[in-house]
């Protein structure tokens, strides 16, 4: 495999005080060499590992770009493994543009997205997690996606796994030193213990599966659709979350009888917001195809803002919709409280309620929390692990089961080898998360993420 | 210099007569190759100079797949046992485990004339001093008498006698077991090879005096009532001859070692050598568990027409008088009479890092070892390890392709593959738990998983075969027979499933689907299933395994499926690691010393990471 020296600026672009070129490959130091000169006179090959040197960055005619300090990291002892040299000059896009181009005519080639990091993994510095968490926390589009990625990045993947692994591999070994020594007289297992062990990992991979979610909705927004029946505001609600007229608002009832989609960020999250036809029996045959797709939506939605009529009282049509949505995910939005009440919130109890008056523009910071709250985004904190790609759901799933599975052949009175082939799986699945364990699944991700061997 | 003289050719010599060289001697033979063994003591081939008994958890899985392989323990065994056991009843099936007390002396007898009716095969007491590629192209062994063989293929087969020193205390002298001479010689012209040696050391308890210990302070241990052969081609269930007993360690045993602890050469530091970790000496217990109130001891009889009793878990290396003061702690042992000391040895054996999955020596081709030569212990592990290096050498001889058995396809695998590619750094010594295929690697299935092989090799008659193919045909046809056959309640059958303590049938049950219930078993239907064929012990218990642990053994079969994958991804021979950019120095050390034939087997060597396998797929898919 040729490895090429590759160098990037490593700070983001824009006007800092200081901008880092980073280069690193084999070649790191003696491509530095031809375009930093020390004021020492001293070259950066001649310098030990973490020792920085104050001189200028010099074109190809020997004239100065900036004055500037080279910091020499000498492999294996560096981010990416190899050698890595990095320039900081002055902040600014145009300076740090022209040291770059410099620096790639002197030999090195322009790094990809990610490609340090992808060298920083092939070479033993990241686990597979922690390198996965820096990709996402390069595509990171807001703060939250930004934040679970840096946790990741801090090794809590890595952590609560080797928690659940270390307690699997405990219980691998008694069972193996049970099986492997018949004649020595090593205590029975306690199948008590046994079992609230097995119930203790189950809960802790259930719960790393469960911030998947919350990680999904943060990193792709969550499908969310506002339902209700006729010309209870609907549209209105639409209008004032994505701040412009998205749908046509008339007090004819039934105006919308397509879906109307769009997308608009509140507070933390990305909502996929979808308007739909008011809920109510209809003969007009496209209003009825509008409200057969607005209970569609229902069911597929994973987050629904269910409107009601503040000013009027509550009908069939309102009772039936609130059957349809109790088991969901939802949101209740009274609405039109600038109006007299009439509705009886009663009705509305065992609902997470929210009042506004969408005519008005009141109520959108409730309705921000809300969302927060329902989606159990508030509780995250920069400390929470978060699982951030379907392959690392995948993992902690196969552990689950195997863990599950354990559990029931202990439950069911199966003998403890077949517990034990469940708990071989479980910590294969584990050790298969953080990359300690290469499967072809690992290596397919590794093809897939990094783009590796193009 | 003694004057040599050229004695006769061979296509392969092995040098050694114990559980390795018994093997290793016979399957070249049988495969058409002239060979020739050399013992040092004709009267001791297939010595047991530890415990008296074949098997135990794992090694009696070893032994079931040598035998359906072609191998010999498992016949020899069978004829000559003195008490059976399953251990692991109870446990699972994955870890059942066949062992048998075995007449020591009968057993030499069986296999030494195995050995001398064999058709090709050359035994002879003589002690090799010296052996060396010429340029003729064949390895010339030379004994102490000048005889020169010269021969294609070596086998070194060498046990605890290459460079053999017993410790006894402050005691220590040149010996190889049970009062052999050692092969001194021997491991001065190996080390001429360049062949990495290092010194591992193991050790075994007294033999004392059957009529001065007192049993009516011992437990008994019978053997099962119903036993099981270890030969598939057994046709006869052994008989329970004997008894053993079992006594246990006390607070003053634990007290008259700890006193004489400094007179062990192991806590002196005279031994260099590395004791086996999972058979430690009772000092080494003692030591080690210090808060455990006592061990436990067997006391196993040698044979039928001997007095003397073998103490197993009582290994020792102190001197003979704290020896016999320690035995005497314990109830029942008060007045015993020792009639050989406990000892502890110490031998040359090779890095097994050095050998080919073929068990070759990398560096001299056509020199093979097998055994404790190779870092193991036991004899289960050195016979499994003297069958595969003799088809392999003859293999070499005849040009045939190779004998490498995978992981997943039994515990023969497992122990070389573990031993070429992990080394080892402490006597080796097979566990269930060193297979990660523990209920795919059955003792029950070892006919299933190895005799094609075998029969394929050319090592198993036609009529086992045969008699094997018919097992699996009526297997099957059970299996198949158990899960269409429904059973409806009945007040008989639901008042055994209640006492059983296991819920009453309301409706048609499946038969198979009853099997599955763990309060039930195979037998226990047998008088609600009228239609059941007469089956031999081995089907039943085919296929109660296989319908009881269905989804488990699925479970299992994706994890190979999976692994295999990555022993797929073949390493081309000659690779050169040392080209590939990103893969650290230790990595590249490693894969250059064990020169692994596939990414899989390369994910095993420690110190190849991870990160390491990574790179090393990524550059091998390009």
């Amino acid at each position: 495999m040729s490895v090429r020296t590759i160098a990037a600026i490593a700070t983001p672009l824009g006007e800092g005080g200081i901008s880092v070129i980073r280069i690193s490959g084999e070649d790191a130091i003696s491509i530095a060499d031809k375009c930093f000169y020390a004021f020492s006179g001293k070259a950066l090959s001649a310098l030990d590992g973490y020792m920085a040197a104050y001189g200028k960055v010099v074109d190809n005619n020997g004239s100065a770009l900036d004055d500037a300090v080279a910091l020499v990291f000498r492999a294996p002892k560096s981010y990416t493994g190899e050698n890595v040299v990095e320039i900081s000059v002055h902040g600014g896009t145009v300076i740090a543009r022209q040291v770059l181009r410099r620096v790639l005519e002197c030999g090195a080639v322009l790094a990809t997205g990610g490609e340090f990091t992808k060298r920083a993994f092939l070479n033993g510095k990241l686990d597979l997690t922690k390198a996965e968490s820096v990709m996402g926390l390069i595509s990171a589009r807001n703060d939250a996606a930004a934040k679970i990625s840096r946790g990741a990045r801090e090794g809590r993947i890595s952590r609560d796994t080797q928690d659940i692994l270390n307690k699997l591999l405990e219980t691998a070994a008694s069972l193996a030193a049970f099986a492997d020594y018949p004649d020595e007289d090593i205590p029975n297992l306690n199948e008590e213990n046994f079992a609230a062990l097995l119930d203790e990992c189950r809960f802790k991979c259930e719960k790393l599966i469960s911030t998947y979610d919350t990680g999904r909705i943060i990193r792709e927004g969550i499908n969310c659709a506002i339902v209700g029946k006729p010309n209870v505001g609907k549209s209105t609600l639409m209008n004032m979350l994505c701040g412009s007229d998205r749908s046509i608002v008339t007090n004819i009832a039934g105006t919308t009888r397509d879906v109307v989609e769009t997308t608009v960020n509140i507070g933390d999250v990305t909502l996929n917001l979808a308007d739909t036809a008011g809920i109510h029996d209809t003969n007009d045959t496209v209003e009825k195809f509008g409200v057969d797709k607005a209970k569609e939506k229902i069911d597929n939605a994973e987050l629904l803002l269910a409107v009601f009529d503040n000013s009027s009282a509550i009908d069939n049509d309102d009772r039936q919709l609130l059957g349809s949505i109790k088991d969901k995910k939802c949101i209740i939005i009274l609405n039109k409280t600038d109006l007299p009440q009439q509705f009886d919130k009663q009705e509305l109890s065992c609902f997470e309620t929210i009042e506004i008056s969408a005519r008005e523009g009141n109520g959108m910071a409730e309705l921000c929390s809300a969302i927060n709250r329902v989606c159990k985004l508030e509780m995250l904190s920069p400390d929470d692990t978060v699982l951030i790609n379907e392959r690392q759901r995948d993992c902690v799933n196969r552990a689950l089961n195997a863990v599950v599975s354990a559990s029931d052949a202990l439950a069911y009175g199966m003998t403890l080898d077949a517990v034990g082939v469940c708990i071989d799986d479980a910590i294969a699945a584990l050790l298969e998360l953080t990359g300690k364990r290469v499967t072809n699944e690992v290596c397919d991700e590794i093809f897939k993420r990094f783009c590796v061997g193009k | 210099m003694i004057k040599e003289y050229l004695a006769e050719q061979y296509d392969i010599a092995v040098i050694g007569g114990g559980h390795a060289g018994i093997e290793a001697a016979l399957a070249p033979a049988r495969l058409g190759c002239r060979t020739v063994m050399f013992t040092i003591n004709l009267d001791w081939v297939g010595n047991m100079p530890c415990n008296p008994s074949i098997g135990g958890t794992a090694k009696g899985h070893l032994v079931r797949e040598l035998d359906a392989l072609g191998g010999e323990m498992g016949k020899a065994a069978d004829a000559t046992t003195l008490q059976s056991r399953m251990l692991n009843r109870g446990k699972g099936p994955a870890v059942y485990s066949l062992r048998a007390q075995i007449d020591r002396r009968e057993y030499c007898t069986y296999m030494k004339h195995a050995v001398e009716l064999q058709e090709n095969l050359d035994v002879k007491q003589a002690e090799i001093v010296h052996i060396e590629k010429r340029d003729d192209g064949l390895w010339h062994c030379i004994t102490r008498l000048g005889a020169d063989y010269a021969c294609k293929c070596v086998i070194l087969a060498t046990g605890t006698f290459l460079g053999g020193r017993i410790y006894i205390g402050e005691v220590n002298y040149e010996s190889g077991p049970d009062g052999n001479f050692p092969a001194t010689e021997l491991a001065a012209s190996l080390k001429k090879l360049n062949i990495p040696l290092r010194r591992f050391k193991t050790g075994t308890p007294a033999r004392v005096d059957r009529a001065s210990i007192d049993f009516s302070k011992l437990e008994v241990q019978d053997g099962d009532p119903d036993t099981v052969p270890f030969s598939f081609s057994s046709t006869e269930k052994p008989k329970n001859k004997v008894v053993c007993h079992i006594g246990y360690t006390n607070d003053e045993t634990k007290k008259v070692i700890l006193e004489n602890l400094h007179r062990s050469p192991l806590y002196a530091g005279d031994i260099e050598g590395v004791g086996p970790r999972y058979c430690p000496s009772i000092e080494d217990k003692i030591v080690r568990f210090a808060d455990k109130q006592r061990h436990q001891m067997f006391v196993e009889p040698c044979g039928e027409n001997t007095e003397e009793m073998y103490l197993q878990g009582m290994s020792s290396s102190l001197p003979e008088e704290v020896q016999l003061k320690f035995y005497r702690t314990i109830p029942g042992l008060e007045n015993v009479k020792v009639m050989r000391a406990a000892y502890a040895i110490e031998y040359d054996c090779i890095d097994p890092l050095a050998l080919y999955a073929t068990l070759e020596i990398k560096e001299q081709p056509g020199l093979y070892g097998a055994g404790q030569f190779n870092g193991s212990s036991g004899y289960e592990e050195a016979a499994a390890q003297g069958f595969v290096a003799g088809v392999n050498a003859a293999h070499k001889v005849l040009g045939r392709e190779p004998l490498i058995l995978s992981r997943s396809s039994s515990y023969i695998g497992t122990l070389i593959d573990d031993l070429v590619t992990k080394g080892c750094s402490d006597p080796y010594r097979m566990m269930t738990s060193r297979s990660e295929y523990r209920l795919l690697l059955r003792q029950d299935n070892a006919d299933e998983r190895m005799m094609p092989t075998g029969y394929a090799l050319g090592l198993v008659g036609e009529e086992d075969y045969q008699r094997f193919l018919k097992r699996i045909e009526l297997k099957n046809q059970e299996i198949e027979r158990v899960n269409h056959t429904f059973l409806a309640p009945n007040p008989n059958l639901n008042a055994m499933l209640q006492e059983k303590g296991t819920a009453p049938l309301t409706t048609g049950t499946r038969l198979a689907d009853l099997i599955k219930r763990p309060q039930l078993d195979y037998k226990c239907l047998a008088p609600f299933d009228p239609d059941r064929p007469e089956l031999s012990d081995n089907i039943c218990e085919k296929v109660e395994i296989e319908i009881k642990y269905e989804g488990y053994i699925k479970r299992q079969q994706a994890a190979v499926d999976e692994m295999l994958r990555l022993e797929n991804k073949a390493i081309p021979v000659d690779f050169d690691y040392s080209a590939i950019k990103g893969l650290r120095l230790e990595a590249v050390e490693k894969l250059n010393k064990v020169r692994p034939d596939n990414i899989g087997q390369a994910s095993r060597i420690s110190g190849v990471s991870p990160a390491d396998i990574s790179v090393l797929l990524i550059y091998l898919s390009k």
